[in-house]
């Protein structure tokens, strides 16, 4: 299998869209002649033309919204948001007409529609790009949120996402772009809802997605020197959730350290920690903990972006405290 | 402190709704006083208090409509002396929450009351367990009482440690736990039997007629052995109730219930007792009883047991309808083999008889297969050569 960053296997999924389907396109800022914000589409314009993949002014909303538009027209489109932040511009298409089409037609419209876009912090870009907000567009029904963490998970959503009749909103966080991984390019689809066990553990779950599943992983070897036997749970999918994973697992374990970028307060992880007070109450060993992100706007200084974001010095910290070797 | 309870004026009445108060905070009832009317179904009704004392508040507001079983006010009783407590925390406006800082997810919220520090899981395994958690010190996130713990004390409570008094004193405390956990929990019912126990004797003495003594076969184990059989047919004889949920075992595990000379009890499982053969049996219970009686037991022989057996037939008693031991289902007593009156083809005859008693828990079978399971018993109990 060869070896790829999670850049890298983005790109060869919507290669492989492309050249399989004349309805895809991919659209965006910068997609096109300069290769993507983080360098994902390099090359495709020069291999699909400007008809496959355009550049599109600086307007989330219009451009959106024309996705909408192709989507509802037969088209697959593939719409990159250079980051989350930017898309709160649009959330009027994504809440109003993306994701409520289908309800308030009874059926006879689908919006096919593919949006992918960076998230999350880390890289210094400060309060207007580096947020984590992809528990919002989970909190809205009709349409999927995907939160692929590893360079395999990055090529086999998109195919997914592509497939399913309804908006799926993919979010690739910023740290991972540059992540390494073997990645098998005939593998089928991931399946949407299907979270996974990364690491096999008896004393606490870590429950993680995204950018922050390295984290986890990272925090559940430093817990390992320290006789802790960490699992870790990467949920893969926020909407739709596989609840019965996560259940499952602090349900072996007993206890769950819920680590998410969001801000603390309304963040997804009240959503799971809500989720297995009412499901697995009388599983829990320990009080639910939480790592997220300080309420802060991320800040631009280095020290003070590592400092309020999570990390797994502070997923260990919350681990030891829950098994009373705080 | 006394409770005015929304009343239930009749079996289908779910909810009312209080009308009007005829009391205020600070004003002294007699027993018999109406305080209240509440509007039902059925009309107003006037509402009497139970008690004598003085209204210390009142929980439910006019023209609010609250379920059968809600408490309306609260009543100091004459000479109860409670009203000196701050008035718990059950109506009016919550007290303003302050964000709390990280710290606090560890510590006990101050104003709290003094309620035991112990994880949802610890606690329901501790009433699986039959330990008492106000007993169990804890290790857990500021000092509750983990899952760890509980089983860590339940260890503790089973292990006999004969030569301490003290260690006397922790087994009446297991049993006791044990048996009124189960006596509260399980929904026993009995189903007995009697029969004839002749072919069972004759076998043992002439079998035991070959052997030196300390080959011997007791009748205890052709019980065990029978006991060990029937359970095949009965699955739910030979589980564990638990959540709600009936768990078949995979195993047979026989515990026997074995009193200890300095008084107690212990029920050490003979594992996998329907795979032994009857001469293994013997021997296996032979040793389980010495060692019993040492002290010597192992904790995994203590707690692995899937149904249990009690004979108390050395003492001369007739029957046994025993208490099962949570969360097993089953346990099954028998009395001492002693001759009597005994009708065969319509004449009565002398034979030794032995009767037998399924104690079974009725969340787990019905009395008919409990019936069934005891023809079972006897039928093997019948064909003794071939246990």
């Amino acid at each position: 299998m060869p070896r790829m960053s999670y850049r890298e296997a983005i790109r060869a999924a919507l290669r492989q869209a492309l050249a399989a389907d004349p309805r895809v396109f991919l659209m965006g800022e910068d997609v096109g002649r300069y290769g993507g914000a983080y360098a994902v589409s390099k090359g495709l314009l020069e291999e699909f033309g400007p008809e496959r993949v355009r550049d599109t002014p600086l307007s989330e909303s219009g451009f959106l919204g024309t996705g909408i538009g192709a989507a509802l027209g037969g088209m697959r489109p593939i719409v990159e948001i250079m980051t989350v932040n930017f898309s709160l511009l649009a959330l009027d298409q994504v809440v109003n007409n993306a994701a409520t089409l289908r309800h308030m037609s009874g059926g006879q419209l689908s919006v096919p529609l593919v949006v992918r876009m960076a998230t999350g912090g880390g890289r210094q870009l400060a309060a207007q790009h580096s947020h984590s907000l992809e528990g919002w567009y989970a909190h809205i029904p009709g349409i999927k949120v995907l939160t692929p963490a590893t360079p395999q998970d990055a090529r086999d959503m998109l195919p997914a996402a592509l497939a399913d009749p309804d908006p799926v909103f993919i979010f690739e966080h910023q740290l991972l772009y540059a992540s390494e991984g073997e990645v098998d390019l005939e593998q089928p689809p991931a399946r949407m809802g299907q979270a996974l066990v990364r690491r096999r553990g008896s004393d606490v779950t870590l429950v993680a997605h995204g950018g922050s599943l390295p984290k986890a992983l990272e925090a559940a070897s430093e817990l390992e020197r320290a006789g802790i036997d960490a699992e870790v749970v990467d949920l893969r999918t926020l909407r739709p959730l596989d609840t019965e994973t996560l259940c499952a697992s602090v349900s072996r374990t007993h206890r769950a350290v819920l680590v998410d970028e969001g801000w603390k307060t309304g963040s997804f992880s009240a959503e799971l920690a809500a989720i297995l007070a009412e499901r697995v109450f009388y599983e829990l060993d320990a009080p639910i903990a939480r790592v997220c992100s300080a309420e802060v706007p991320m800040p631009y200084a280095k020290h003070l972006e590592d400092a309020a974001l999570p990390q797994a010095p502070a997923i260990v910290r919350a681990a030891k405290e829950l098994l009373g070797r705080g | 402190m006394a409770e005015l309870l929304m009343p239930s004026l009749g079996s289908d009445m779910t909810a009312g709704t209080l009308v009007l108060w005829r009391v205020a905070p600070g004003q002294d009832v007699r027993r018999g006083d109406i305080v209240a009317e509440v509007d039902t179904d059925k009309g107003v009704i006037e509402i009497e208090v139970f008690v004598s004392g003085r209204v210390e508040r009142l929980l439910t507001r006019e023209g609010e409509k609250v379920p059968v079983g809600t408490p309306l006010a609260l009543i100091v009783e004459v000479g109860d002396g409670a009203g000196t407590e701050p008035p718990p925390p059950l109506a009016g406006p919550p007290p303003p929450v302050l964000p709390a800082p990280a710290a606090s997810l560890h510590t006990p919220l101050a104003g709290a009351p003094a309620r035991l520090r112990i994880s949802p899981s610890a606690r329901r395994l501790a009433r699986e367990l039959g330990v008492d958690p106000s007993r169990v010190p804890g290790t857990g996130p500021g000092g509750a009482i983990t899952r760890e713990d509980v089983k860590l004390a339940a260890t503790a409570a089973l292990s006999p440690h004969p030569e301490t008094l003290d260690t006397r004193a922790r087994m009446r405390q297991a049993i006791a736990r044990a048996m009124a956990r189960s006596n509260q929990e399980i929904p026993h019912y009995y189903v007995s039997h009697s029969m004839s126990f002749g072919a069972a004797l004759a076998f043992l003495e002439r079998t035991n007629a070959e052997r030196p003594p300390a080959e011997r076969l007791v009748y205890g184990a052709l019980l065990i052995r029978a006991v060990a059989l029937a359970l095949h047919d009965f699955p739910e004889l030979n589980a564990k109730w638990e959540n709600d949920a009936l768990a078949p075992s995979p195993h047979v595990n026989v515990g026997v219930a074995i009193s200890l000379r300095e008084g107690g009890l212990v029920i050490p499982a003979i594992a996998d007792a329907d795979q032994l053969s009857l001469d293994a049996t013997m021997a296996r219970l032979r040793e389980l009883v010495e060692r019993a009686r040492r002290g010597q037991l192992r904790s995994s022989e203590l707690s692995t047991g899937t149904v249990t057996l009690t004979s108390l037939g050395e003492r001369g008693v007739e029957s046994v309808a025993g208490v099962i031991y949570p969360p097993q289902t089953a346990l099954v007593g028998f009395g001492t083999p002693a001759p009597r009156p005994w009708v065969v083809d319509d004449q009565v005859v002398p034979r030794p008889v032995l009767h037998m008693t399924l104690a079974g828990d009725h969340r787990a079978s019905d009395g008919h297969r409990g019936a069934l399971f005891l023809a079972k018993l006897e039928k093997l109990l019948s064909e003794p050569a071939k246990l």
